[in-house]
């Protein structure tokens, strides 16, 4: 059998949280890697990660919040292609110093992510990482992308699964519309630029907006936009 | 050249963005008559370009749009699962490593550049397979692309039709590697490391990450 299916047999028998964590470790050693993460942003009641990062780095990223300048985590919001490290977008000051810590916390310099997308803006993310040089990370990268794009896959359907109980798997689906109004809420824009924008009148934009709070469970239009964004509705 | 282009970095190109909107209402609205929606700017969009899709757009000489392609991953909501799966017998594509490529437009100011546009809209959709290790792209085409594609040197496997004649649509599965990569520069006469030349221009390694931190 080759790795993946090795792999993919390994994990079609998980069943618990743990079952996943240890898959992820399966990949890290079947693949001769320094890290594996999976995370699930929102699938099921909380965020879930699986991982192999050390605890302290974790508390660190936490502490220093450290999602806000992560360029992995930007990139990932609003492109689903697999994102080579090195292709992310480190201009900012605070993408590079992060970059610095998390190099001498021992997370690799070489690294793949790869977003993945379910239906209804359903949004995951699979890295693997490694310390090899450009020419054996390009090596490696041309002969495994193809498998993490699987893998990546198959851990998300197997978290579907152990966490949201069937029946449950439809999230609130809003409209197109009701999304852009969000969108446009959560740039600061007021109701009558979004009106403009979205060539409505201000009453329909109400409507939109209280449609959209009601799907959500939200108790005021600020609300509206965070859960929204935590349920992963709105993608960028 | 061509250039790859999420939605929400579209309006760092005003240019290339609003002439592609709007030939793509000539195109879809005009002249094929299609059941889109056209709003007063003039602009073909629908609910999928909310989805902060990935467009491949050839960028004439003048900065406006040549041709282009709109491209989501199957495993989220697409145009053909939502809508169109009457043509596949029911079957809902969901792999990563499919995507869905629709709205296939070509300017009408392409002129004697249309063939080549064309062609370098669908090699930058087998470059991004190759590059991420995608396999294929699945579409839904109408009758008259038949030739196209043929000429093209791109032949979709086709998973269905419906209707007869110039009115039949099909739903499509095209290959996203070095072969239709080589059958289609071979025809478009276009250089592969042209290709090439456009995906890392959209996508470029600033350098290692040791040498970015700050």
């Amino acid at each position: 059998m080759t790795k993946l299916e090795t792999f993919l047999d390994a994990l079609e028998k998980s069943q618990t949280p743990d079952d996943i964590q240890s898959s992820v470790e399966a990949v890290r050693d079947a693949y001769g890697i320094s890290n594996a993460v999976y995370h699930a942003v929102n699938v099921g009641p909380r965020p879930y990660a699986a991982l192999t990062y050390s605890p302290e780095w974790m508390q660190y990223y936490h502490d220093q919040k450290y999602v806000r300048v992560d360029p992995v985590v930007s990139g990932a919001m609003r492109q689903f292609h697999p994102m080579e490290w090195k292709q992310l977008d480190w201009s900012s000051k605070g993408s590079r110093e992060f970059l610095g810590e998390a190099i001498s916390a021992g997370v690799a310099s070489q690294g793949i992510s790869i977003p993945i997308r379910g239906p209804n803006g359903q949004f995951a993310l699979f890295t693997i990482n490694d310390n090899c040089n450009d020419a054996s990370w390009e090596t490696f990268s041309k002969e495994y992308k193809r498998d993490m794009m699987l893998i990546s896959h198959f851990i998300h359907k197997k978290v579907v699964d152990i966490f949201v109980p069937e029946g449950e798997q439809a999230m609130a689906k809003l409209s197109p519309r009701e999304k852009d109004t969000l969108k446009y809420l959560s740039l600061g824009l007021n109701r009558g630029q979004i009106s403009e924008k979205l060539k409505i009148s201000e009453h329909t934009l109400r409507v939109y907006i209280d449609s959209a709070r009601h799907k959500l469970g939200a108790l005021n239009t600020v609300h509206a936009v965070v859960t929204a964004y935590s349920k992963g509705l709105l993608s960028f | 050249m061509i250039k790859y282009i999420y939605a929400d970095a579209l309006d760092a190109f005003p240019k290339l963005r609003d002439s592609m909107f709007r030939d793509r209402a000539y195109q879809f609205k005009e002249r094929l008559k299609w059941d889109v929606t056209v709003c007063e700017d003039g602009f073909e969009t629908d609910e999928y370009d909310n989805m902060n899709p990935l467009y491949m757009i050839y960028e004439m000489p003048d900065g406006s749009h040549g041709g282009s392609m709109r491209n989501l991953p199957t495993t989220g909501d697409t145009m053909i699962n939502d809508h169109f799966s009457n043509l596949t017998g029911g079957v809902k594509f969901s792999s990563p490593l499919i995507w869905e490529t629709t709205r296939f437009c070509l300017s009408p100011r392409a002129g004697k550049l249309a063939s080549r546009i064309g062609a370098a809209v669908c090699l930058a959709g087998c470059e991004a397979g190759i590059r991420w290790a995608l396999d294929s792209s699945v579409g839904v085409f109408d009758a008259r692309m038949v030739h196209i594609y043929k000429r093209l040197g791109w032949e979709p496997e086709v998973l269905g039709t419906s209707g007869a004649g110039k009115d039949a649509i099909s739903a499509g599965l095209w290959a996203l590697d070095e072969a239709s990569k080589a059958s289609i520069c071979g025809k478009s006469g276009i250089a592969p490391e042209e290709v090439e030349a456009w995906f890392d221009a959209s996508f470029p390694i600033a350098g290692t990450l040791d040498s970015m931190v700050a």
